[in-house]
């Protein structure tokens, strides 16, 4: 890799050792991927993925004190991954003891290291910070150092920015060095199509099943899907960009695209049309029946199947202000048909806080909360990430929390009936 | 005996048995729980993983495609090289991930532990390693398997 003499210096140890060892860091980081230079990282905040202080990653916070304490110059500021707790989230006191004595023992060490290093505030932790209210809004073709992946899936595919698949810790240290190396999705050819997707449903795809279903087809190539115009139209408006947010985080869980291209729609299929498709690429086919084969092909690990659900998440990725007044106008409808004035499962809707500030403004925040659904910035992901949740019978409309924890899997339909009592 | 060419990614050399999984290696699921209850043979907790599930990680020699999940990925490789619970090596049919790279050489810069990588094996290679044999990988990234 060609470094410029100001990198080199880095490098080299201008700044200390321990900037020397970031910019090391990122030069192997590169080299692994035939980099041959570094690029500027350009948008105005970063994204980190880490946003849990747990026991067992004691090395990490370690290795963030040595940084803090060899006082580099300031990087740019950035927004974290949701927190893994949240007390209004029902919980039984054998979760409480484990999460706070056992598990998220450094959560205030690690909210405290997040200040020193640059997080925006302390409400900006949310996966779903390009959302308006949150403000981390790269612009097109800035270059990111951002890891989550449901967040770098939409500011490459929706925004038009450019971030490779990074880990967390990487992503810090291309915001603290101010560049990273320039490779894959960064690049004009990797972010060519290798895959045409052709949607030949019937009625809307469910969005989440959708992304699953070309994400687990694609794994980490990039796909440019063709048909959605007469459900998405071609104007990214708040709906459209909603739905695009869950499909791509579902590619991004169940493969692991970085970016896809909408005809007709995401900014570079706007601009470039089909001469974003590479030569030779293979197209997969996709109608009602094969959603359905996708969905019918998840493992359904509860103990007991048929046991009765005990709590059921929506919003992974966080939701926006608009789905929340979707959601809460569909629950007050479900319960009002079936007869019910609270949720017949305990429910918990999630939401960056400065979506929920904002939605706390509006008359529907007192529907919601009559419904009896709790209203939280958790990340569920995290809150399930534990011995003790995998025996519970939790249901979500999320497939990346399907993915990774034992959560079943319902589409967003069967999530209504679900929880608002008209299921049988 | 067979020997396979690959990329170095972190340089070193070792020898161990062979654990191998023909599937995407799922690395936040894998080390979870072993991490979490301190688990000293540090056994796959990924019960996706019908090829490594519940058999112990700590010191062997893996064979994989890929891995696969979370980007906290390469953070986990990171932890459990801090805590000296790594494979011996990890050797990659196809060509390496931004996680599993950015976790081999986050423990590379910034721990003691060695854990040479290699990547680029092919296909071949992960058909015909089979777990409990024994692999030598050399400093230029040559990998025999017997």
């Amino acid at each position: 890799m060609i470094l410029t003499p100001e990198q080199q210096a880095l490098l080299d140890g201008s700044e200390g050792e321990i900037m020397a060892k970031i910019v090391k860091t990122l030069v192997m980081y590169g080299d692994a991927f035939g980099a041959e230079r570094m690029a500027k990282v350009t948008s105005k905040y970063g994204h980190t993925v880490i946003s849990f202080g747990l026991e067992v990653m004691k090395p990490v916070y370690d290795l963030y004190d040595t940084i803090i304490a060899a006082g580099l110059p300031e990087g740019q500021k950035f927004t974290a991954d949701p927190k893994p707790l949240d007390p209004k989230v029902p919980s039984s006191l054998l979760d409480d003891l484990v999460f706070k004595k056992i598990m998220y023992t450094q959560q205030k060490r690690y909210e405290e290291q997040m200040r020193k290093l640059g997080v925006t505030n302390d409400e900006d932790y949310t996966c779903a910070c390009y959302l308006d209210q949150v403000g981390n809004v790269p612009q097109k073709g800035d270059v990111l150092s951002w890891a989550e992946s449901s967040a770098v899936v939409y500011a490459n595919s929706v925004l038009g920015a450019r971030c490779n698949r990074n880990s967390g810790m990487l992503e810090l240290m291309g915001s603290i060095a101010g560049f990273v190396p320039e490779f894959g999705l960064l690049t004009d050819d990797g972010r060519k199509a290798d895959w045409v997707v052709e949607v030949r449903c019937e009625k809307k795809p469910e969005a989440q099943l959708l992304g699953s279903a070309i994400g687990m087809k694609v794994m980490e190539q990039v796909p440019y899907v063709k048909g959605m115009e007469k459900w998405l139209g071609t104007e990214l408006n708040d709906e459209a960009k909603a739905y695009l947010k869950d499909f791509g985080a579902a590619t991004a869980s169940n493969g692991a695209v970085g970016l896809y291209h909408i005809a007709g729609l995401t900014p570079e299929a706007v601009e470039q049309g089909e001469s974003l498709i590479r030569e030779g690429a293979q197209v997969y086919v996709i109608d009602d029946a094969e959603l359905q084969r996708v969905k019918d092909s998840y493992p359904v690990i509860w103990k007991k199947p048929e046991a009765k659900p005990e709590l059921c998440f929506v919003g992974c990725p966080h939701m926006s202000l608009q789905q929340l007044k979707d959601w809460t106008r569909d629950v007050t409808e479900g319960l009002r048909k079936n007869g019910r004035q609270k949720v017949a499962v305990p429910t918990v809707f999630t939401a960056p806080v400065p979506v929920i500030k904002e939605f706390e403004q509006t008359m529907d925040a007192y529907y919601l909360k009559q419904s009896g659904v709790v209203l939280s910035y958790i990340c569920p992901l995290m809150y399930m990430n534990n011995p003790l949740c995998k025996k519970k019978n939790v249901i979500t409309s999320s497939n990346k929390l399907r993915t990774y924890t034992s959560a079943r899997y319902y589409t967003e339909a069967e999530i209504l009936e679900i929880i608002t009592g008209g299921a049988k | 005996m067979k020997q396979f060419k690959g990329r170095v990614v972190v340089p070193g050399t070792c020898q161990a048995q062979a654990l191998v999984s023909h599937g995407g290696f799922n690395t936040l699921a894998s080390y979870q729980m072993a991490l979490m209850f301190g688990d000293k043979e540090v056994k796959c907790g990924d019960q996706n993983n019908a090829d490594l599930y519940k058999k112990s990680l700590l010191g062997k020699a893996l064979c994989l495609p890929q891995t696969i999940g979370s980007t906290t990925g390469g953070m986990v490789l990171f932890t459990v090289c801090s805590y000296n619970k790594q494979p011996a090596c990890m050797l990659f049919s196809k060509p390496i991930d931004s996680l599993a790279a950015s976790g081999a050489i986050l423990a590379d810069v910034w721990t003691e532990a060695k854990m040479p990588v290699v990547d680029n094996l092919g296909q071949e290679f992960l058909d015909y390693v089979k777990d409990g044999m024994s692999i030598s990988v050399g400093e230029d990234g040559l990998v025999t398997v017997d």
